[in-house]
């Protein structure tokens, strides 16, 4: 019927074919590696739901390359960071984390957020033997030997927090609210702060736990709840509401009549990054536990901070020298530093070398110095209460005696298991 | 090191008797210094410097218990940690308090203050003196000293917010107050009493006084204070209530006056409950309402499904952030008035996206809804992301303004927030101006005319181009003032108007197209049924519910609660 | 022609089955080997078409818009995801026979309706008949109330917003938001190791073309024509004696199983499946790909979500700020300017060529055309027509 003859049509179709070939191996060779440099990868949302918090952390990986660049790079090779967007869509993170490891063969790679994102790339990193620094507090409970954690398990945060409240110090509080989003990480963190609240005698009926869905904006009901709990006096809100969720859950807080003093709200989830986006006046008198915050006054931190702001302005980034920096910025700063020590130590790129030289690591961060755990891939972290200011930063009000060892076991709940890649192969069973 | 010295040092002020004339409690660095403190306290002030944790805690708490007002920037300098000792002409120290820090080169300065009263030191030059940082001697304040201090702070702050003049701080301290004090502070709290005017700052007034008659007074005292806080309706008294109704050795008259006392307290809670699930029913079917408003004229009357509602919602958001922006640049005396500004400028500019919308693509599409579904939500996503680009993917901050901070108490234990009950107020106003503008404008009558046959209205001279743009545009400037008042109750993102669309679309699909009633019944329907499931089924569960029951719903009756008749909105 | 575009689909199903893997299994090193890892994503395309396929069934031939077909892929995702996640045993974190997520969640027993899907078969089978019954449930309320147009879309929408919440809560006992993960192995075969990918590569594309057999003899036979007939005007079909709401049900039902088999085949590719793609955003993306494509013309959509995937792959890798003004703009685009997607308006461009011995095509069309306006007689005449 039509004039193209069987023949044009095979050319075509053939041609198409060859392009989309091509099309698909083009990215690659774009990527072609170079002699004198070593490619490192970034893998956090720049778009999506979980742009608000990655974004930030995208940057100080950015910047900490270009520190170490100006100083002659790793072994005398620059730096080269490969920036992937996952998008906040978590089956692209693991496409992405393999591109990274097969297409790109990086040395090491610097990411994810949500433990869904990092439950996600998990496979990709332990089938191909990569090495991801993980910079965010999280539940613990895992113990992989392919990814560093240099954020807080719950024994350096929670816990801490909790003791706090309890303590005269902090209030003498005996009743305590668990609120939090409904995912892993509030789940697993409800459970060990209720193990450790009953391990210190408070009785089940002054703990109460509920859960919100993401996104969630409607807190009338819930305020109103808490309310009556914290009547009498003596009881504290433990948030784990993530993200967006809190300012509408603050502002009704605040809107009802209830006040800091009254009932506080200590946030896991809340920090400098996110208050810059929040109308502070309804948190100011809350509480925050991390192990970093921008207000810690040391000779370096100052640096740092002047050095973020100063880079952002230089970047053009959105809100230029008004940027902050908060804790999970921080865990990442120093992971790149202590990633670059392990190497130098290990003279090498190969990612078991560069795991055994990794191990006792130590490091002058912002917020003090920090050490690498000797076995078990976590970070040894000093811990930190912090008061919210109206500026939208913290005010240090407690702060632990030296760091704190890092347990992704908690001793509340799962006392008859540990984590150690030197005398045994991860996660392993104490003999009683 | 320094400690030793320091304690020699501190104690010789107290040895030399203050020789010089100026006054009584001469500081001890010898400069022109106006009525001071005591010896007693000076000596005071300068343990506290000492390196002993022990006579550092005395000296504080004894300086805690004179009352004197002017300890107690010292104290919290104590707590924070700013509270150092200098070196003065002479080998004296003094303790002094120190201020921001000020970075200068290398180095980092602060100015000084006196321990006392925290006046500003200044040089002989009459300025303020800026001394480096690292020629002062740090106080060093450990958890017992700042476990000590806080009970000597809280008390200054009480008996001064008794007499704040925010009613609420005054409510606060009076509540606080009751749930620690002791006799003494029963005596200040009815003194106080005596001379508060506001009814709820009386009430919480009342109410603590009574708690610690409970507490604290003998066996008539405290029947009495039970009957008290049952006809106050006091829930933070149900605790101890409760301790004492179950004490089985409490004295018999107590018990049952604890226990009546229970009773009406919990009587009362029911109700005040209903009332705040009512109002919260209504609170957020005001903002459902004022949501789908936008929607359901475009929907309703042009038949144009736009995706991009939510969008131009979060258009009006960013409006209004910058609107506060300009205000905060430019006219920062007038900062609470940047809100009344903010909506007329958010509906503008959300107006104005809309036609241009309108008249840039979507009028290409008239009777295709399906088309015009996906074409506005690919819109959606243009603003979305453009939105990301030029604000920042993080959300950006919104003020409340001081009138819309807070909240009003209507009854006791039911405080009814301002910023919700404007929005119900704004869906109110929102609704009656689009039945006035429907219903009794001319403008009204063309868009009816259009809605209904459009041929005909045309043949009749109605330029139906010009009114499709201008509903359209009119639908997205309510848009746009919704997304201004939901600045107030939640975030501003981009992400903003993914967050309301699904919701906006049920309201308006259940209500029926083409009818405003349907769609205020609908926003009161779901929004009321909401709340009423919410406490017992957990806030998922509840909206789950919510669009299972609308699905089901719109089974029965496809066309909505009021069915436009004629076989318009099919397509 | 027909042999001719027989022909070129033959050619394309040979490439996509037999050359594609055949160049990974090349050893490392060789020029032509196509990697692992684009061999993996071609996969995760295929899988998107088969769900494309199913969509152009109900939307493109049928002309019902459904907004939550995430909703169907994600119910056979989870079924084949629940399978693997029993499978890995005690290879997990906790070394519990109970899938990790349960131990977090203080699960102590394996939830009933876990239990069915140690077995292979029921699994099989679940991946089919589960997002078949939930289709038939749902379509068959829907339809049976005449809801069509806008109104069903929207609906869907709701359906897909309730599944996706439902999902999420860690009380159902399926992941929560982390969904499922972690697999060890498929059937017994290891899941990482290459030769088990190519496997599955394979046996997605061949479902890719099973699929599209079974598509085209839908729409070839006589109950395609009513489908069609039924996109153009169901009234006019409601009173030609046929029941739409039945034709209806059964192509909702068949698209809904094909998104399910794509989610199965999509599931051990991929690695873990969350409640994210069950969700009112992925549902919505997945019509671009049929709009983009071409819709009603089964090939487009085929092309239209390897397309639109690949473009998203390489757009997140280098441009990522561009991402998704492009995906808007693909969708505004497509819209005004494309409307029968890149295959459809190909193949209006290929038939409208004239064809050599066949002059009077011009003259095959409308009675009226090609006359100007003024000179084409009115069908009524207005006489005497007098006010009274």
């Amino acid at each position: 019927m039509a004039a193209v003859s069987r023949r044009d049509f095979l050319k075509t179709a053939g041609a198409i074919g060859v392009g989309a070939a091509a099309g698909i191996g083009f990215p690659a060779v774009l990527r072609a590696q170079g002699g004198g440099s070593v490619k490192v990868g970034v893998l956090h949302s720049l778009s999506g739901t979980m742009a608000i918090s990655e974004v930030s952390l995208r940057d100080v990986c950015m910047m900490a390359f270009e520190e170490i660049n100006a100083r002659g790079g790793v072994m005398g090779k620059k730096i080269e960071p490969v920036v992937v967007d996952p998008a906040s869509n978590w089956d692209l993170f693991a496409e992405k984390a393999k591109q990274l490891l097969l297409q790109d063969k990086v040395a090491v790679t610097f990411g994810c957020w949500t433990s869904v994102s990092r439950k996600s790339v998990l496979p990709v990193f332990e089938n191909n033997n990569g090495l991801l620094f993980y910079p965010v507090q999280y539940e613990g409970e895992e113990c992989s030997k392919n990814v560093f954690y240099t954020g807080a398990t719950p024994n350096q945060q929670l816990i801490p927090a909790a003791e706090y409240l309890m303590s005269k110090e902090g209030g003498g509080y005996k009743k305590f609210y668990l609120l939090g989003t409904d995912y892993v990480f509030p789940r697993t963190a409800n459970k060990i702060l209720r193990a450790f609240l009953r391990a210190k005698g408070i009785p089940e009926d002054s703990i109460a736990e509920e859960y919100t869905p993401f996104n969630h904006q409607d807190y009338q009901t819930i305020v109103g709840k808490i309310k009556r709990f914290s009547s009498g006096g003596s009881a504290a809100v433990l948030s784990t509401i993530n993200g967006d969720s809190n300012v509408p859950f603050y502002k009704e807080f605040a809107n009802q009549g209830l006040r800091s003093e009254q009932c506080p709200i200590m946030a896991f989830s809340v920090a400098e990054d996110e208050l810059r986006g929040m109308d502070t006046s309804a948190l100011v008198g809350h509480l925050a536990a991390w192990n970093y915050y921008q207000s810690v006054d040391t000779p370096q931190n100052r640096k740092f901070v002047q050095a973020f702001k100063a880079y952002a302005k230089k970047s053009n980034l959105p809100s230029g020298d008004k940027r902050v920096t908060d804790d999970p910025m921080e865990a990442a700063y120093f992971g790149v530093h202590i990633w670059k020590q392990a190497a130098e130590k290990a003279k090498s790129f190969e990612v078991d070398a560069v795991r055994k030289a990794v191990y006792g690591q130590t490091f002058l961060a912002p917020g003090g110095q920090i050490k690498m755990d000797e076995a078990n891939q976590h970070t040894y972290k000093p811990v930190l209460i912090g008061e919210i200011l109206k500026d939208g930063q913290f005010k240090v009000v407690s702060r632990s005696k030296g760091l704190v060892k890092a347990e992704p076991w908690s001793q509340y709940t799962s006392p008859d298991k540990g984590c150690d890649w030197i005398k045994h192969q991860g996660t392993y069973q104490k003999k009683a | 090191m320094w400690r030793p010295l320091l304690l020699a040092l501190a104690l010789l002020p107290g040895l030399a008797a203050p020789t010089a004339a100026q006054g009584a409690g001469a500081s001890p660095s010898g400069a022109v210094a106006p009525p001071g403190p005591s010896a007693e306290i000076v000596k005071q002030l300068a343990d506290v410097a000492s390196a002993d944790a022990a006579v550092q805690e005395g000296a504080a708490v004894a300086l805690g218990k004179t009352g004197d007002r002017k300890i107690l920037p010292l104290l919290e300098a104590l707590r924070e940690g700013s509270v150092y000792v200098r070196l003065l002409p002479g080998g004296k120290k003094e303790t002094v308090i120190v201020g921001d820090k000020v970075a200068e080169g290398d180095k980092t300065l602060v100015p000084l203050f006196r321990a006392y009263g925290r006046e500003p030191i200044v040089g002989a030059d009459g300025k303020p003196v800026l001394a480096d940082l690292t020629t002062l001697g740090e106080v060093p304040t450990g958890r017992s000293l700042r476990i000590a201090i806080r009970p000597l702070i809280d008390a200054f702050s009480g008996q001064s917010d008794l007499v704040a003049p925010d009613p609420a701080t005054r409510r606060a301290a009076a509540t606080k107050m009751g749930y620690t004090g002791d006799a003494a502070i029963r005596q200040v709290l009815e003194d106080a009493l005596g001379k508060e005017r506001d009814r709820w700052a009386r009430f919480a007034l009342q109410e603590a006084i009574a708690l610690i008659r409970l507490r604290t007074g003998n066996e008539t005292e405290r029947v009495a204070a039970a009957e008290a806080l049952g006809r106050l309706r006091s829930a933070n008294a149900m605790e101890p209530l409760y301790q004492i109704a179950s004490d089985a050795q409490a004295p018999a008259p107590l018990a049952a006056a604890a226990r009546e006392a229970i009773k009406r307290i919990e009587r009362w809670g029911l109700f005040t409950q209903g009332i705040e699930i009512a109002f919260q029913g209504l609170s957020l079917s005001s903002i459902l309402l004022l949501m789908a408003l936008g929607l359901a004229i475009v929907f309703g009357l042009m038949g144009v499904i736009n995706m991009a509602h939510g969008e131009l919602m979060a258009i009006g958001a960013y409006a209004t952030f910058l609107v506060q922006g300009w205000f905060t640049a430019y006219f920062p005396t007038y900062f609470d008035y940047y809100f009344l500004v903010a909506l007329p400028f958010s509906f503008l500019v959300s107006a104005t996206a809309g036609l241009v919308l309108e008249r840039g693509v979507i009028r290409h599409l008239y009777g295709r809804p399906l088309e015009t579904l996906l074409l506005t939500w690919g819109v959606s996503l243009m603003i979305q992301q453009g939105l990301r680009l030029w604000f920042g993917a993080a959300n950006v901050d919104v003020s409340a303004p001081r009138w819309l901070s807070g909240g009003i108490p209507v009854m006791i234990g039911v405080q009814l927030p301002y910023n919700r009950l404007f929005i119900i107020g704004l869906a109110a106003v929102a609704v009656g101006a689009m039945y006035l503008l429907l219903f009794r404008t001319d403008a009204g009558l063309r868009i009816r005319a259009v809605t209904q046959n459009r041929g005909m209205a045309a043949c009749l001279g109605v330029r139906a181009r010009w009114v499709d743009a201008g509903t359209f545009a009119l639908g997205a400037g309510l848009a746009g003032l919704a997304g201004c008042a939901i600045t107030q109750i939640g975030n501003v993102g981009p992400e903003l108007g993914q967050n309301y669309i699904v919701d906006s679309f049920m309201v308006v699909v259940t209500g029926g197209v083409g009818k405003l009633l349907g769609s205020i019944l609908a926003a009161i329907g779901i929004g009321g049924l909401n709340k009423i499931i919410e406490p017992g089924m957990g806030a998922v569960f509840g909206k789950v519910l919510i669009l299972v029951l609308v699905i089901l719903f719109i089974q029965r009756r496809p066309s909505g609660l009021f069915a436009t008749k004629g076989r318009y909105a099919e397509s | 022609m027909r042999s001719l575009e027989r022909w070129g689909l033959l050619g394309l199903a040979v490439v996509l089955v037999v050359a594609l893997p055949t160049l990974n299994a090349l050893p490392a090193g060789s020029p032509l080997r196509i990697s692992d890892f684009t061999l993996n994503l071609f996969g995760k395309f295929l899988a998107y078409a088969i769900l494309a396929l199913g969509i152009d069934l109900i939307w493109g031939y049928t002309g019902v818009l459904s907004l939550g077909h995430g909703v169907f892929f994600g119910l056979g995702a989870y079924a084949m995801g629940m399978h693997l996640m029993l499978e890995i045993g005690t290879r997990s974190v906790y070394r519990n026979v109970l899938p990790d997520f349960m131990v977090w969640n203080q699960v102590t027993e394996l939830p009933l309706f876990w239990k069915p899907f140690y077995s292979v078969p029921f699994t099989l089978l679940a991946v089919l008949a589960v997002p078949a019954l939930f289709a038939f449930a749902f379509g068959y309320l829907t339809f049976r109330s005449r809801i069509r147009g806008v109104y069903f879309s929207i609906i869907t929408q709701a359906l897909a917003l309730s599944t996706w919440l439902m999902f999420n809560r860690n009380a159902m006992n399926l992941g929560g938001t982390n969904g499922l993960s972690g697999f060890k192995s498929i059937f017994g075969f290891t899941l990482n190791s290459a030769a088990t990918q190519r496997g599955l590569y394979v046996a997605t594309a061949l479902c890719l073309c099973g699929a599209f057999v079974l598509c085209r003899a839908i729409v070839r036979s006589p109950a395609g024509r009513v489908l069609i007939a039924i996109r153009d005007s169901e009234t006019r079909v409601l009173f030609s004696g046929y029941s739409p709401a039945a034709f209806k049900l059964f192509v909702f039902v068949v698209s809904a199983v094909l998104a399910g088999v794509a989610g199965a085949l999509y599931v051990p590719q991929v690695g873990i499946i969350t409640p994210a793609k069950i969700g009112v955003l992925p549902s919505i993306e997945m019509i671009i790909w049929v709009a983009v494509g071409g819709r009603g013309t089964l090939l487009g959509p085929v092309a239209g979500a390897l397309g639109v995937n690949w473009l998203q792959s390489v757009l997140t890798t280098h441009y990522p700020d561009l991402w998704l003004l492009v995906l808007g703009g693909l969708f505004v685009a497509v819209v005004l300017f494309i409307p029968d997607g890149l295959v459809g308006t190909a193949r209006k461009l290929l038939r409208r060529r004239p064809r050599r011995g066949d002059a009077d095509a011009r003259l095959v069309g409308r009675p009226d055309e090609g006359r100007r306006p003024e000179e084409a007689k009115p069908r009524t005449e207005v006489r005497h027509v007098q006010a009274r």
